[in-house]
């Protein structure tokens, strides 16, 4: 008798989802689907607003990653005005942008995903969260919070505040830099570097624990998408596109962002708010493809940092050849971008240019089409507006970067749930399991909330008529 | 309002405001003597140097001996008077005012270019708004970006008519004026022509400079970023009735 798995909400992760895995008569999985719960609107409720409205009004669709939003609308903003932007201006987007990068990822390893990792798939959900690990490794639990903070503090030194700055405006940004806040930033990051040169080693001694897992989380061959500087290297703000299959080869390279419909279609399934982006020449869902920390190191030829440059070399010996295919060192790479994102902030503000006081280019509309791509923490965002003569929205279109990884999620729960759950005898930490693969992505469902273990967690047994036949609580 | 420079004289008047004993010239308003003695009274459609209109009933005041509560902009004061400013009657009058004007159009500050300069934003804060408890009307409202230098969004407009006074009284070009009943009233220009297109309108921004809200602001400002100047008002009125 063919029975359905509900996972809801699915903790831990950035926003409301649900799981569902449909067992089969033995009690072996048939299908596992993933699927956002919400409905927000954005495209549609932008329409009518003021193009300069935009970077402000679509910050709010994430509370976590703000600043990726920003940037991005603002780059299509740029792209409106038909200027290019200061490059003091430039540089100091790029500085918060990486600020964000590090605080995104601390929270994503320390405090979503470290729980996992530190007190194991079974532990006592009640247990399984920071708190747990508080009590079961403080001075990690500690350097979390203090990364965490190192990157916050950076961007609202930069913007003023934390959380939705607007400080980044259509031509670059509103304020120079001050040289007590470039001082007071570049004290910071000595302390952040020793903090992930520490987890990143720490984290090393815990791999091999985890073949497994590694084999099973989502390892599967899909391309991968991210943005490459012009000379291929790892990119955050800007760049061009770079597109490589599974085994490795370069499908498409110094795409400009553009020319992304070229590239990117959006598919859309009943069972989920969430888009399906693909690859348009391999169709759907056979384009399926990969974003992300994963992505952007299988795509970079070097990260051009020393440190993270040794550590990208580390990564590359994770697999014996190819792109790294398992989507659980999404981990493994999100640790390598931390020490990129430190090194390069300090390499930034140690250049004396990023105390000019020319930071912004005034111009009004010039187009009206506006394109704008950066690398979120989650993978790349982008921003396509048009607007009328007045300068009024009239067309929206935004590519999440947790979209371009749903194929890859639904992808991947199957796997998880192939190899590790097991209908006929149900616990909690196969669930875990499969809860755990979707926080390998670090989905950004939405800015809502953070459940830090304590949503209720309820998986019912239906029957194929619908009927109740078990359920397991998670309070 | 500005008095002419040559009146005839005036008496002045004994009051009480507040348990305070002041004096005061008999043509004052109640709203005048109060900022002239830093006693603080919310308003939204008083501006110092444009005509009283008495629409937004938060200067609101009680007078001993009347059960009315009376507009401290539009009442001159009198012999013997005992005002009281801030009775909680005329708190909780003041936040339920400011509560339905932010649930009649979409006020949202988070993303507004007067975010952090906005008088309806400050006296909402100054009175205790932390939530609105009436439901929001969410009516979606256009927006005219049609002007060169200028950009009007009806979501943020609360009706107050500064903009109609100053670009009557004080730069002589009637611009501006109201159309439409109850919840299809908005201030238009040039008998309802978008913006861009009067042909009475100056140009002179006095409009945009006395909005409370972020209604009117200039173009290529962001979020936060339109701070507005008033200081040329009482100077201009004052110079336009010596005359």
């Amino acid at each position: 008798m063919s029975r359905t798995l509900t996972i809801e909400p699915v903790t831990r992760i950035e926003g409301h989802a649900r799981i569902t895995l449909q067992l089969g008569d033995g009690g072996e999985v048939e299908d596992a689907k993933f699927h956002l719960t919400q409905f927000r609107g954005f495209e549609k409720f932008c329409e009518g607003r003021p193009y300069r409205e935009m970077p402000a009004l679509t910050a709010r669709t994430c509370g976590i990653c703000p600043v990726s939003h920003l940037l991005a609308s603002n780059k299509a903003c740029d792209h409106l005005l038909s200027v290019s932007i200061p490059p003091t201006g430039e540089k100091l987007r790029r500085i918060m942008n990486l600020a964000q990068l590090v605080q995104s990822h601390a929270l994503s390893f320390f405090h979503l995903s470290s729980p996992d990792l530190l007190l194991g798939w079974d532990a006592d959900p009640a247990s399984r969260n920071i708190f747990g690990v508080m009590r079961q490794e403080p001075a990690l639990a500690k350097d979390g919070i203090r990364l965490r903070q190192i990157g916050q503090t950076i961007i609202e030194m930069l913007g003023g505040k934390k959380i939705h700055p607007t400080w980044v405006v259509p031509g670059g940004v509103n304020e120079p830099l001050s040289q007590e806040k470039r001082d007071a930033m570049l004290k910071l990051l000595p302390e952040g570097l020793e903090i992930a040169k520490r987890t990143y080693a720490f984290f090393k001694t815990l791999v091999p624990k985890f073949l497994d897992e590694a084999n099973h989380f989502g390892n599967q061959p899909t391309m991968f998408l991210s943005l490459v500087t012009p000379k291929g290297d790892l990119e955050h703000y800007d760049g061009l596109f770079r597109l490589k299959d599974a085994q490795g080869r370069i499908l498409e390279d110094m795409v400009p962002p553009e020319d992304y419909e070229r590239l990117i279609g959006e598919a859309v399934e009943d069972f989920s708010y969430m888009k399906f982006p693909y690859y348009k020449p391999h169709g759907y869902p056979q384009g399926i493809y990969r974003v992300g920390p994963l992505a952007r190191l299988n795509n970079a030829n070097t990260c051009g940092t020393p440190y993270a440059d040794v550590a990208l070399a580390e990564f590359h010996m994770l697999q014996e050849s190819g792109p790294i295919a398992s989507s659980f060192h999404y981990h493994y790479a999100r640790l390598v971008e931390i020490i990129f994102g430190l090194e390069m902030m300090e390499r930034l503000l140690k250049d004396p240019a990023i105390l000019d006081s020319r930071v912004r280019a005034r111009a009004r509309s010039n187009r009206s089409e506006g394109i704008g791509v950066s690398e979120a923490p989650r993978g790349t965002l982008l921003h396509h507006y048009r607007i009328d003569d007045d300068g009024l929205i009239t067309w929206v279109n935004l590519v999440i970067a947790t979209g371009h990884n749903n194929l890859a999620m639904n992808q991947a729960i199957r796997q998880v749930a192939d190899a590790y759950v097991d209908g006929n005898d149900l616990r909690e930490g196969m669930l875990n399991r499969v809860e755990a693969v979707i926080r390998c992505f670090d989905p950004c469902l939405s800015c809502a909330s953070h459940a830090v273990g304590q949503m209720p967690l309820r998986i019912e047994l239906l029957d194929p008529a619908g009927r109740l036949i078990d359920t397991l609580n998670r309070d | 309002m500005p008095r002419p420079a040559n009146q005839p004289n005036v008496r002045v008047v004994t009051l009480k405001i507040d348990d305070l004993d002041l004096s005061a010239r008999e043509d004052e308003t109640i709203i005048e003597v109060c900022r002239e003695n830093k006693i603080p009274i919310p308003s939204l459609c008083y501006l110092d140097g444009l005509s009283t209109w008495g629409a937004c009933r938060l200067c609101v005041v009680e007078l001993e001996g009347q059960n009315r509560l009376t507009a401290a902009c539009s009442t001159r004061v009198a012999e013997g008077m005992q005002i009281h400013t801030n009775t909680e009657r005329l708190q909780r009058y003041r936040r339920t005012i400011i509560e339905l004007l932010f649930a009649e159009r979409s006020h949202i500050c988070s993303v507004c270019v007067s975010n952090g300069h906005c008088e309806l934003q400050s006296l909402a804060q100054r009175c205790g708004v932390d939530h609105v408890r009436v439901p929001y009307r969410q009516a979606a409202y256009p927006v005219d970006s049609s002007h060169e230098m200028f950009r009007l969004d009806h979501n943020r407009c609360v009706l107050c008519t500064r903009c109609v006074r100053v670009c009557d009284e004080i730069e002589g070009a009637h611009t501006w004026d109201v159309m439409g009943r109850g919840s299809d009233c908005r201030v238009i220009t040039d008998l309802a022509l978008p913006w861009g297109e009067s042909e009475t309108c100056t140009g002179c921004g006095k409009c945009v400079q006395v909005c409370p809200t972020g209604a009117l602001v200039k173009q290529g400002t962001s979020v936060g970023e339109m701070v507005k100047d008033q200081h040329f008002l009482p100077i201009l009125a004052r110079r336009r009735h010596a005359r």
